[in-house]
């Protein structure tokens, strides 16, 4: 633990990528970890092909949570709907790159959680029944 | 660790050594720092002892068995439950109830007391700083009987606003309010608010989770009509806490929980209920938890609780004093910042460092200590707060965990280098 605050993790926190809203997203999703009281918002811009052409996150937490959603977050653009549902929580630590403790392994997947939140919604949204 | 040192300077014998696990190392080789006594205490060996000489020498069930380790079992059991009488100055041991914890003591009012006395139209009130466990239950209670909820509002400081209190005691039959506030360690004026409350004719129950451990209670000087408390966070086991009531409110109370121990005799058709206090323990209780918690309560009796509040006032000061250095780099301190006004609890934020990383990085260190909302979501969100990183102060610790505590923030401002 001593290790994953590093600059770049710092830096993820301090600066999140891609933070705030989109004027008119596709998709939205939130969630909180009553734990730590962590809240997250994830808004994605779908294009024709189901890929994501723009997104963006809010809301507050942790830097291991900030940090890991910043991280994630960056990675999914121009992503598919489908491959944002394949991801998994190794995918989250591959990305990070870092060790994390089991006891906040909560924070750091919260953002992976709102996010195919997201995409499952823009799925839904796109292939209405 | 320092322990021995430090007992020499605070003049004390060595209180930490009746700990085993204050010598215990993390797996990274630190000396274990425990300053999270809020949430649990650790245990006196005598506490450890009395469990394991229970399950050894005398293990037996109690009130029936008619041989000798259930006789002694019986009077352990009951010995211990006047030793707490006699440590809240209870009136008669009889007027304690074991429950599992200060959690189902409440619940215990909710549903008997307030199950009977409560009517639509009536009022409970409570404060803006509960722990969860005295304000759901009361939510609860509620919505069952359409009495309302009222709430005494708190400053910024973590203090009670008491002006408006006449008005919010209108058509109230309950108050239910914290002794010591678990989140800022702020002491509340409970025997102000139970003399206001009595003189509208509402009854008052303490919850005294966070201040038993701490400070000399007389529940019959507060004029408390419950007082409630976990032995857990007192050096005792956990699994076992206790509910004091006056006599005639508990005696006009019908039962909590229904099954053996606590009928006098059962027909198919009905029954009638034992006198006080086993008419309100059903079932097997918490046998040897509750006599280990004896032994705590002897162990807190010989150190003092007096003693136990200048011990803890003085490392407050000391650790106020220590952290003043830090608050000109953005640590926030929450509550009433004065030792006098506070239990052993110290809340804070550290710049823009959250509170979970300040106790991942604190925890590499061996210190222990809380981050979160600390069971009082409703409070966090009246101070504005999304959590905060609590350290807590018990008998056992000293200058040198107050020492490692600034040591720890100084290398959480390192890492995340604040200026
Ligand atoms: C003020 C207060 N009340 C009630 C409780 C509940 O105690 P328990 O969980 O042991 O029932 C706590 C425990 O944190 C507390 O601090």
């Amino acid at each position: 633990m001593d290790d994953f605050y590093r600059d770049f993790i710092l830096d993820h926190y301090r600066n999140p990528r891609n933070f705030g809203h989109l004027t008119e997203p596709d998709a939205v999703a939130e969630d909180r970890n009553p734990l730590c009281g962590d809240e997250m918002r994830v808004e994605l811009e779908v294009d024709e092909a189901g890929k994501v052409s723009d997104i963006r996150f809010s809301g507050k937490g942790c830097a291991i949570s900030q940090a890991s959603a910043s991280m994630l977050i960056e990675s999914a653009k121009g992503k598919s709907l489908e491959s944002i549902l394949a991801l998994n929580e190794e995918s989250v630590l591959e990305n990070v790159g870092i060790d994390i403790s089991p006891t906040r392994m909560k924070c750091a997947m919260l953002g992976l959680g709102v996010l195919k939140s997201a995409a499952l919604a823009g799925i839904a949204k796109a292939s209405p029944e | 660790m320092s322990g021995t040192a430090s007992a020499v300077v605070d003049g004390e014998r060595n209180v930490r050594a009746d700990f085993p696990i204050l010598g215990a190392r993390t797996s990274r080789g630190k000396p274990l720092i425990y300053l999270d006594s809020a949430a649990t205490s650790q245990k006196p060996l005598v506490v450890i002892d009395a469990l394991d000489r229970y399950y050894r020498e005398y293990n037996a069930n109690i009130h029936r068995g008619v041989y000798e380790i259930a006789a002694r079992a019986t009077d352990a059991f009951e010995e211990a439950r006047a030793k707490v009488a006699r440590f809240l100055n209870a009136g008669e041991a009889a007027e304690l109830i074991w429950t599992r914890n200060a959690t189902e003591a409440i619940n215990l009012v909710a549903w008997s007391w307030g199950g009977a006395n409560l009517h639509p139209g009536d009022v409970i009130l409570v404060s803006e700083l509960e722990h969860h466990s005295n304000l759901v239950p009361w939510q609860l209670l509620a919505e069952r009987t359409g009495a309302e909820l009222r709430f005494i509002p708190v400053d910024d400081l973590g203090e009670l606003q008491l002006d408006r209190l006449d008005t919010l005691l209108e058509r109230c039959k309950i108050v239910a309010v914290a002794h010591v506030s678990n989140t800022l360690g702020t002491i509340l004026p409970v025997a102000e608010i139970v003399a206001r409350a009595h003189a509208v004719g509402a009854i008052v129950l303490i919850d005294g989770a966070q201040a038993a451990p701490h400070l000399p209670v007389d529940v019959r000087a507060l004029d408390a009509d419950f007082y409630v408390l976990s032995a857990h966070k007192m050096l005792g086991p956990t699994g076992i806490g206790v509910l004091y009531g006056k006599r005639a409110l508990l005696e006009a109370m019908p039962p909590f929980l229904a099954g053996g121990d606590m009928i006098r005799s059962v027909s198919y058709e009905r029954s009638s209920f034992n006198e006080l206090p086993w008419k309100f323990e059903a079932g097997t209780s918490n046998i040897a938890d509750a006599i280990a918690f004896g032994s705590a309560i002897d162990y807190l009796a010989a150190y003092g609780m007096e003693h136990l509040r200048t011990h803890e006032r003085t490392l407050l000061a000391y650790a106020f004093e220590r952290l003043a250095a830090l608050e000109k780099r953005g640590l926030t301190i929450y509550g009433p910042h004065d030792p006098d006004r506070s239990s052993g609890v110290i809340s804070m934020n550290f710049a823009d460092i959250h509170a979970h990383d300040l106790a991942s990085i604190l925890d590499t260190e061996g210190i222990c200590i809380r981050a979160g909302h600390h069971c009082t979501m409703p409070l966090m969100g009246r101070l504005d707060l999304a959590a905060t990183a609590r350290a807590s102060f018990y008998l056992y610790n000293d200058r040198s965990d107050v020492d490692a505590l600034v040591a720890g923030l100084e290398k959480a401002a390192a890492i995340f280098r604040l200026s």
